[in-house]
């Protein structure tokens, strides 16, 4: 097992282990990015509910798809459902918060649970149907990388690569906007736009990561590597590349050692990886670290 | 209701395309709320204004809306004879500092380089000429020995300083500021009029709104007293008199000078 471990690690286990393992790594760098701009934009309950509202979109494609073609499970077109009602989701929290007087967690949290619940009713259905059954789909909800299959694993790689750029290009506007947004405004950029693109970049990387790490765990990886990353940095340059580099070890570490064992869930040993860093980081990180913040406050002020 | 006649002169007079920042006829609304009512005011190159009135008299919203940063009910804002959008890079504004969260990961430096983001590509990293710019405006505000501390661990006056700092390195004609002295110490106070003055001897405009009203007329050459409208506006020595500062803050101001209640809950 240790073996297989390292192979996969080390990505010589073999072509399409060695692409799961890349992808699962570019997710978790994009994921970590992203995840730094929406959690200092205090959006990470937000990111939560986008996540879980994949589901029900998930499920209308993959009962669509059965119906239409008897094969349910083609990653493009289950992506496009998720990112419908995830979508969805997101403009449902914006109008709660908009126009009713409900504080932004509050609607945040109802459309969390309403959608996931009815994401779950539709599950329900899918087991019901006799054609694809619904195998195609547990992997969706933990994330599973072992059954993944080489197109997928394919797609989830350039979908990653083509979100990194698009995060590259706004990392400048989603700072001055999580900062000042009132200075951001004044110096031309649009909130709202700049907001929608976080978001919409946000669910790209959800969706792209709902297969490895699956919808229930994979807003894990855009909180927990940016709240790692904190510790060592005071920059948000600097936490940006810290939080990326952590989610793609978290990525590559969780994917490997489900790669070594069968019946190992990628997505919470992604988590677990992710969480170990951060235990680290709370407890050593350079910059707002436990061990260096006692070493500061024992020197005379 | 207006006259006719005096509504229509009214509406005719249209924003002076000579004045750093002119408003006319200005109404905002939050919801049914009217905070400001047909406002109309103009400051002339290089000179240095306070905006004063008592809480909620709509200071800040005048700012904002002129900058379209709030929506405008009615009246317009030119800068420079232009609409702000047409001519941003030449105004700079300082928000309120409570308006930021200062844990924010930033250092000094990184704050005043936001002040040139726009002035960068998608992809382009801030250069040597970049941070020498914001270094010399961290020195004009005496914060260049602190460029790399975190912000959150400078004290409410340094962190006012650095705003200023963002604001100078857009090295703009005009400058407008909301409560720069809000929650500051003497010490940065003193500094924040020294680098106003400087700017404003250098031809710049900059416009303030200003709370503590025992030093409007030491930092300021004209004033514009608001209380949801304007209850004068003009020359410090011609405006700022005790009749007119009675009716601005509704009879609650007696001794001229005082610093009131209200006047030194801002600071």
């Amino acid at each position: 097992m240790t073996g297989a471990f390292l192979d996969a690690l080390t990505f010589q286990a073999g072509y399409n282990t060695t692409l799961v393992t890349l992808g699962s790594a570019l997710l978790g760098a994009n994921a970590g990015a992203i995840g730094t701009f929406v959690t200092l934009r205090r959006r990470a309950l937000v990111a939560d509910a986008i996540s879980h509202a994949t589901l029900p979109g998930l499920v209308i494609a993959f009962i669509l798809m059965a119906l239409m073609t008897g094969e349910g499970r083609f990653l493009p077109g289950l992506m496009v459902g998720a990112v419908a009602t995830a979508a969805l989701g997101a403009v449902v929290i914006d109008w709660l918060v908009r126009s009713t007087r409900l504080e932004e967690d509050v609607g945040t949290g109802a459309v969390l649970s309403v959608f996931f619940g009815a994401g779950v009713v539709l599950m329900t259905v899918v087991q019901a149907m006799e054609t694809g059954g619904q195998a195609g789909l547990g992997s969706f909800l933990l994330g599973a990388t072992a059954g993944m299959r080489y197109a997928e694993a394919v797609t989830i790689a350039v979908s990653a690569l083509l979100a990194g750029v698009a995060i590259a290009a706004l990392a400048r506007r989603f700072t001055l906007v999580c900062f000042d947004p009132t200075f951001a405004a004044t110096t031309g950029i649009d909130i709202r736009r700049a907001d929608l693109s976080m978001i919409a970049l946000l669910v790209a990387v959800v969706v792209i990561g709902l297969e490895v790490a699956g919808l229930v765990l994979v807003v894990a990886l855009a909180i927990i590597p940016p709240a790692a990353a904190r510790f060592w940095t005071d920059r948000v340059g600097r936490m940006v590349l810290i939080a990326a580099g952590i989610g793609a070890v978290a990525g590559l570490v969780g994917a490997s050692i489900s790669a070594a064992g069968p019946n190992l869930p990628t997505g919470p040993l992604i988590v677990l990886t992710a969480a170990a860093i951060f235990t680290v980081s709370l407890v050593f990180g350079s910059a707002r670290g436990l061990v260096p913040l006692l070493g500061r406050r024992e020197r005379p002020a | 209701m207006l006259a006719p006649a005096a509504e229509a002169a009214r509406t005719s007079a249209r924003p002076n395309p000579a004045m750093p920042l002119s408003v006319r006829g200005l109404t905002v609304a939050y919801g049914d709320l009217e905070v400001l009512r047909d406002v109309s005011v103009d400051t002339p190159p290089g000179s240095m204004t306070a905006i004063v009135g008592p809480n909620g008299a709509g200071k800040s919203t005048l700012l904002k809306a002129a900058l379209d940063l709030v929506p405008r009910k009615a009246g317009e804002a030119t800068f420079f004879g232009r609409r702000f959008a047409e001519v941003r890079r030449r105004v700079a504004f300082v928000p309120q500092r409570a308006a930021v969260d200062w844990d924010f990961p930033a250092t000094a430096i990184d704050v005043v380089l936001m002040g040139l983001y726009a002035d960068l590509g998608l992809f382009r990293l801030p250069g040597r000429r970049h941070r020498d710019r914001a270094l010399a405006a961290l020195e004009r505000v005496g914060m260049a020995d602190l460029a790399h501390r975190q912000i959150g661990r400078l004290s409410g006056g340094q962190q006012q300083r650095v705003f200023l700092a963002r604001a100078l390195v857009q090295d703009a004609d005009l400058t407008l500021l909301d409560e720069p002295f809000a929650g500051v110490d003497a010490a940065t106070e003193r500094a924040i009029v020294a680098v106003l003055k400087t700017l404003n001897d250098g031809g710049r405009t900059v416009v303030a709104v200003h709370h503590d009203l025992s030093t409007v007329e030491a930092y300021f050459d004209r004033v514009v007293l608001l209380a949801g409208r304007v209850v004068a506006a003009g020359p410090t020595g011609a405006v700022f008199t005790e009749a007119a500062l009675d009716e601005t803050y509704g009879g609650r101001l007696t001794v001229r000078g005082e610093r009131l209640p209200d006047a030194a809950a801002g600071r």
